[in-house]
């Protein structure tokens, strides 16, 4: 793909740089400056959110009560997936949508400038009132990330505030979707197909549909909490002739296809970076669209993978044993299209593709474990156990986080004009990831010794892996202080980029002049 | 440059766009509480849940399967901030599929207040749910207890002659959840 | 990335390592799943080993031809990238030969998964109920019911004394069953959801107010085994293990008629079960103190 127009030309009457200011910020509508916003919240939030799970850490470093009441543990690891999950992954990835999918379709702005600039400023809000919940009588919630009834109604004064942030971070996500969606179904430059869209763009643009769709599920669940709650409805009130494993099934609708949504956009991202330090183009990009259309179709089909052990009937756990095993194939089928990419290459190893390459492997690891969950008999022994936590935390660390971070690395320049100090962003990698495997690996011993999620304090015969995990978990999380250095530094400056910035890169932002002006594409590129 | 009619036209398609995926959006936050009712009849069906049907109201006359037998186990338990005695009189009956039976349940109540209860059936294995038939059950309405008042509440049911021939033993289950304001 | 860092980074992994392999003195460690004692926990062992090996393999031949090909194909070798894209045969063979290896997989589990669900003709039922945060077992036909909390002493949690051996996993009550018997377990909850787990006997069960789970086991081992509820429950949610003592035939009709001897009200009662006494010595309780 090439493109025409450097899209540096100034006739435009409202064609001028940002506003100055504070107001730039609060009042902006440029896609630029909301992904830039967009991005700096999510590595705010995520070193909130690590900071909660060094605290988990360091209690669990050796056996015993050391340093928090196990109330407020169970507050931590609460709140710490909420901040994560819906704080640091998903808005990074929100944050990549906004800067990037305009300059890789040709685009001038996103398609509803204004709706994006709401969609950001209520992010700051929800996680506030969030946060705030804390120091709240009775703190914090403290049921876990998945609010399962009757345990999420015994929490405190918070409870109607964790509710409320939930529902604002929902209306969040929904608007940062439907404007994805418009902007890439209706800006795309002339001779952009769909088919030629790069990567990144198609699985942003599946991420919308399933962001669109279950979103308000869980909206619908947690307002059902509320009324149970306050209203004396009995949705999941055995005594009213509820059911509080139906709360599980409406939960897990929204949530596998959840993690969908913070995966999805990063073999997207691994799809583009992979191709440009191999030199060579992306290996079997049709059925990688394909396959992430599969994945985000049948993610509606194995929510219950997560309730094998509620006491469903037979035939439940065997549909969706086998619905998850089905999940595995088209998962794989990525896994072999980007080694295939990289095979008679002619690869360079510059941080971002070293940030790749550990996804690849480890996100597979991820996926291998996730494999063993799937076998409904085998779960009744791994579920709610460290080994699910090793799971989901080697496809959510090294695999989504160090997408993002991959993704930083890449883009930075072209953002920016400067290069990063790509020694400091090897370093950066090393340690990171000796210190997720450290971190994350002995978890799946843990898990499989019988040390269950979620406890404050073990057995001795658990002490030496989490002690392990522990010295991993300060490791990794004090390297990532280098990122945010190495982020910082080359806002502020560095050696020039150019506009290609990689030597192997292709496609329509490389076009463009780095750091891109204000406003791009005012006349749309022809694509051929 | 974009000329004035295409932008008109690309507004009017975002703002034909957005409507859908809003009409999407809400039609997606309704189906997660159609989830309710659908879990419920789904529930119904297959026994996912072990709920019980409700009453049988008019019970039609069933073929007696006297030549099979079923163990009915009966099993009671109280939901925290019940403060009752709650207890079935026998522990198991053998039954005939297709044929009424009737059991009763004691439960006192030790506090020196009244208070009210509703009893909440749940049958396993899940799949016998549906084949289990009541006619005459305590657990339809909400029980009033006098302070240290003792009840003796029957249940009348049945077991389905469908009821699918590996389930050999069935136990039905009875939670107390008090339900007056100060109850959990 | 140069070699010296590497080597600076893997020594001090291994001096911590070393640290911390020589400062604990505690309870050995463990890597894998238990093989378990029942004939279930068996097939759940095989089961899990067999995927695992299937991905320990899948995973060498994915990551070796990766990293084959990352030390080739490097630009500083000299490699030329070539420009193929796409190839529909080899698409389509890896999609057919994870396929097969996952019904290959799949049979053994949906044997091992209908043998887990088939309950019937148990010798002998016992109710588990979950509360916030102790077990309640209750023998169903025998009318013998009582609670079963942590024995653990506050001061070894909040490290001013020694840990003992079965630190958090021991309780004054232990469930006691008679080996060799198909036992079904009935599992529910008095507040929130809990979930009765116990590794050596291969599965856990979630136990959900208002609603009645079923499971079995057969213990071919006497012996004690420990487990711990399983599903977030609250504050003490890591403070409410299980203990299961498996003991002969004969032994526990004693047991029981000991406990039928002190407990009074066979029937119907909540009342207070702490009275009740732990069961008598026998040799596979650890100082013939609590387990
Ligand atoms: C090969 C594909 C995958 C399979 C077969 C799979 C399977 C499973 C299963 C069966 C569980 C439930 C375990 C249990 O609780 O007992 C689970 C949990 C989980 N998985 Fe995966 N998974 C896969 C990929 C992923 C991906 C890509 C992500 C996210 C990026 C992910 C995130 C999670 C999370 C967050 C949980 C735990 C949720 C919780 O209980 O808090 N998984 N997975
Ligand atoms: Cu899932
Ligand atoms: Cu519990």
């Amino acid at each position: 793909m090439s493109a025409a127009s450097h899209a540096t030309d100034h006739d435009h009457d409202h064609d001028h740089g940002p506003a100055q200011g504070l107001s730039r910020w609060l009042l902006t509508t440029n896609h630029k400056d909301i992904g830039t916003l967009y991005l700096l919240f999510s590595l705010t939030m995520f070193f909130i959110g690590g900071s909660m799970a060094l605290v988990i850490r360091a209690e669990l470093f050796q056996p015993g009560l050391q340093i928090v009441d196990p109330y407020f543990f169970n507050q931590m690891t609460t709140l710490h997936a909420l901040v994560m999950i819906f704080g640091a992954v998903m808005p990074a990835f929100v944050g990549l949508a906004n800067w990037l999918i305009p300059m890789m379709i040709g685009a001038p702005d996103m398609a509803l400038p204004r709706m994006n600039n709401w969609s950001f400023w209520i992010m700051p809000f929800a996680f506030t009132l969030l946060l705030s919940t804390l120091f709240m009588p009775g703190g914090g919630p403290a049921g876990g990330w998945t609010l399962y009834p009757p345990l999420v109604l015994q929490t405190g004064q918070a409870f109607p505030f964790v509710i409320l942030a939930i529902h604002m971070m929902g209306v969040s996500s929904i608007m940062g979707a439907i404007n994805i969606i418009a902007t890439i179904l209706n800006l795309r430059a002339p001779g952009m197909t769909l088919m030629k869209m790069p990567l990144f763009v198609w699985t942003w643009l599946i991420t919308a549909f399933l962001l669109i769709a279950v979103m308000p599920v869980l909206a619908g669940a947690v307002t059902m909490l509320l009324t149970d709650k306050f209203f004396g409805t009995s949705f999941f009130n055995a005594a009213g002739g509820g059911d509080p494993v139906m709360f599980q099934h409406i939960f897990w609708f929204f949530g596998h296809p959840e993690v969908y949504i913070m995966i999805l956009p990063a073999f997207g991202i691994i799809s583009q970076i992979i191709p440009t330090f191999a030199r060579k183009p992306l290996f079997g990009y049709a059925s990688m669209v394909y396959a992430t259309a599969s994945i985000a179709f049948l993610s509606f089909l194995v929510w219950a993978h997560h309730m094998f052990t509620v006491g469903m009937p037979l035939r439940g756990e065997l549909f969706f044993m086998y619905a998850t095993m089905l999940i595995a194939v088209p998962t794989g089928v990525k896994v072999f299209n980007w080694i295939s990419t990289m095979w008679h290459g002619a690869m360079t190893f510059e941080t971002p593709m070293l940030f790749s390459i550990a996804f690849v492997v480890l996100f597979t690891i991820g996926g291998f474990s996730g494999l063993m969950l799937a076998i409904a008999p085998a779960d009744f022994q791994y579920h709610d156990t460290y080994f699910v936590v090793a799971h989901f935390h080697y496809v959510l660390v090294p695999g989504a986080v160090f997408s993002i971070i991959a993704a930083a690395y890449y883009w930075l320049p072209k953002w920016t004009g400067h290069m990063y100090d790509e020694k400091l962003g090897q370093l950066h990698f090393w340690l990171s990831v000796i210190g997720v495997n450290v971190l994350f690996f002995p978890q799946h011993f843990l898990g499989l010794a019988g040390m269950p999620r979620r406890i404050p304090d073990y057995a001795l015969q658990f002490a030496e892996f989490n002690m392990v995990s522990t010295i991993g978990a300060f490791l990794f999380g004090f390297s990532q202080l280098l990122f945010a250095y190495n982020v910082i530094q080359t806002i502020r400056g560095g050696a020039k980029a150019t506009d290609q910035v990689w030597e192997g890169a292709h496609g329509l932002e490389w076009t463009l002049s780095s750091p891109p002006p204000y406003h791009t594409f005012t006349t749309a590129p022809e694509v051929k | 440059m974009m000329t004035e009619s295409r932008k008109s036209d690309l507004a009017a398609a975002n703002r034909r766009l957005v409507w859908r995926l809003l009409l999407l959006t809400t039609a997606m936050f309704g189906f997660g509480f159609a989830m309710v009712p659908i879990y419920d009849v789904l529930c119904e069906v297959t026994g996912l849940n072990g709920k019980t049907g409700g009453r049988v109201v008019a019970a039609q006359p069933m073929q007696v399967d006297a030549s099979r037998t079923v163990t009915v186990e009966f099993v009671a338990n109280l939901n925290l901030g019940a403060p009752w005695e709650f207890a079935p009189s026998v522990a198991r009956m053998q039954v005939h599929p297709g044929q009424f039976y009737q059991t009763h349940f004691r439960a006192k109540n030790l506090a020196s207040q009244p208070m009210t209860g509703q009893a909440i059936p749940s049958v396993a294995p899940g799949l016998a749910a549906s084949h289990f038939q009541k006619i005459e059950c305590f657990c339809f309405n909400h029980q009033r207890f006098q302070a240290g008042e003792g009840k003796e509440m029957p249940v009348t049911f049945r077991i389905d002659p469908d009821l699918p021939s590996e389930v050999r033993t069935v136990t039905l289950s009875y939670t107390f959840f008090r339900i007056d304001d100060a109850g959990g | 990335m140069s070699i010296s860092r590497i080597a600076q980074g893997s020594s001090a992994l291994t001096s911590a390592a070393l640290l911390l392999w020589s400062g604990g003195a505690h309870a050995e460690y463990a890597l894998n799943m238990p093989r378990g004692v029942t004939t279930i926990s068996h097939d759940v062992y095989d089961l899990h080993m067999q995927i695992f090996w299937i991905c320990v393999i899948i995973g060498m031949v994915v990551f070796g031809v990766m990293f084959w090909s990352i030390y080739h194909h490097r630009k500083s070798r000299g490699a030329v990238p070539a420009q193929f894209h796409e190839s529909t045969v080899i698409e389509v063979l890896w999609t057919l030969i994870p396929m097969l290896i996952l019904i290959a997989m799949a049979v053994p589990a949906t044997k091992t998964l209908i043998r887990m669900y088939d309950t019937r003709d148990a010798d002998l039922t016992i109710k588990v109920t979950g509360y916030q945060w102790r077990w309640q077992y209750d023998y169903l036909d025998e009318g013998v019911k009582f609670f079963s909390t942590l024995a653990t002493p506050q001061s070894q949690i909040r490290n001013a004394t020694a840990k003992g051996e079965h630190y958090l996993l021991e309780v004054d009550n232990p469930l006691v069953v008679p080996v060799g018997k198909k036992i079904r377990i009935l599992t529910t909850a008095a507040d929130v959801i809990h979930s009765w787990w116990v590794p050596e006997l291969g599965w856990k069960k979630d136990a959900v107010p208002g609603f009645i789970n079923e499971a079995w086991t057969e213990i071919q081992k006497p012996g004690v085994y420990r487990g711990q509820c399983a599903e977030l429950c609250g504050r003490d949610h890591g403070f409410m293990p299980i203990v299961v003592k498996a003991v002969p035939e004969a032994e526990f009709q004693q047991w029981l008629a000991q406990m039928k001897a002190q407990n009074a009200t066979p029937t119907a009662s909540d009342s207070n079960p702490r009275t009740m006494q732990s069961n008598t010595d026998s040799p596979t309780v650890v100082g013939g103190q609590t387990l």
